[in-house]
């Protein structure tokens, strides 16, 4: 059976979670720190799974040197969890909308500008309150609701000023009203294991835990599972969160997480995430 | 791990704890001046203390 490997560049409370589940089931888990490597890509299959494991779960927490590190690992023929086009999806905004509105996903309103003037065009064009986020980006960072035309100016201005060519990517979207929480379902191997709310912090509207939001016991409905399960499909699967919001007219998924932080998902459920997880990657080194 | 295993901060001196179930790559964090520190776990069972890495802009999920 090929080995189960795994790949970080800092032990967060999910990478120890992972370290100790495997321990726990008498897992023998690869585990490689990305910032003490060089890869060769012309080297072999067979040198790459000696040094990584045949199954590897990527779980950097630099987006980039995730990616990078999957594609070396996929395109020698390792199976990586997640799989470059699931990591490259979920790791781009715009990628993600894509990939859900051809899927029939619902999803908010969305237009993307390339310039400061289309992008308040695109501002005005979905109106006010509207929200702004990059397309690369994590942790709610620089996510923004934007209240006027004054503070969009002000806000496209500021992102102009930072000269990433990232950035210079407008990505706007119709503000949804919702109640003061959006759901996370945890899709593994396309089954849900499990869903949270999370509530923003006070002083904020973005729920993301990394900024303070606190997740609570979400049930798994019938509508949920399946929204989540084709959203999970459509960016091509894998280990992924799901967050959705529940909008007027039903739910709506704005984000799917291709490197999934389940801490405060794991303090509202009795299962196992980081078992699930394994299991998972003994499933995948099975085919 | 024994309480005299427990190495100082490199910043400030202050006593850094280090988690009974310490993983090598983990960060700890010193609670006197609030530095990062990586753990690197040397073969023999010594502790070695690099500072963290900062949060680059493509961190996160």
């Amino acid at each position: 059976m090929a080995s189960i490997g795994l790949i970080y560049d800092r032990i967060r409370w999910e990478e120890k979670a992972l370290i100790n589940a495997s321990k726990k089931a008498g897992l023998e888990l690869k585990s490689t720190d990305a910032k003490r490597v060089q890869v060769n890509p012309l080297e072999g299959a067979a040198v790459l799974e000696e040094a990584f494991g045949g199954t590897v779960i990527q779980r950097c927490i630099s987006y980039f040197r995730g990616l990078h590190m999957t594609a070396i690992l996929e395109a020698a023929g390792l199976s990586v969890i997640n799989g470059f086009q699931t990591a490259l999806t979920c790791g781009n905004k715009l990628f993600t909308t894509l990939a859900l509105v051809k899927a029939g996903v619902p999803t908010p309103k969305t237009l993307v500008a390339f310039t400061p003037e289309t992008a308040l065009r695109s501002l005005d064009a979905v109106g006010y309150p509207a929200v702004m986020k990059p397309v690369v980006g994590s942790w709610g960072r620089l996510v923004a609701l934007v209240r006027d035309r004054e503070s969009a100016q002000a806000l496209v201005e500021a992102r102009e000023e930072i000269r990433n060519a990232l950035l210079q990517i407008y990505y706007v979207q119709e503000f949804v009203q919702r109640p003061p929480r959006d759901i996370r379902a945890v899709v593994v191997g396309g089954e849900v294991i499990a869903a949270s709310y999370r509530h923003p912090p006070p002083g904020d509207w973005r729920t993301n835990v990394a900024r303070g939001g606190a997740s609570k016991p979400c049930p798994v409905t019938p509508g949920l599972e399946e929204l989540a399960v084709k959203a999970s499909e459509a960016v091509g699967g894998g280990v992924v969160a799901v967050d959705c919001m529940e909008g007027p007219d039903g739910f709506l998924v704005h984000e799917v997480n291709g490197t999934v932080e389940f801490r405060g998902l794991a303090s509202t459920t009795e299962v196992d995430i980081a078992r699930r997880i394994l299991d998972y990657a003994l499933e995948v080194a099975k085919r | 791990m024994k309480a005299k295993d427990q190495p100082k901060c490199p910043e400030c001196d202050g006593d850094l704890t280090m988690p009974e179930d310490v993983v090598d790559g983990e960060i700890v964090t010193c609670p006197d001046c609030g530095t990062d520190f990586e753990v690197s776990l040397k073969e023999g069972g010594g502790i070695e203390l690099k500072p963290a890495e900062v949060e680059g802009e493509d961190w996160g999920e």
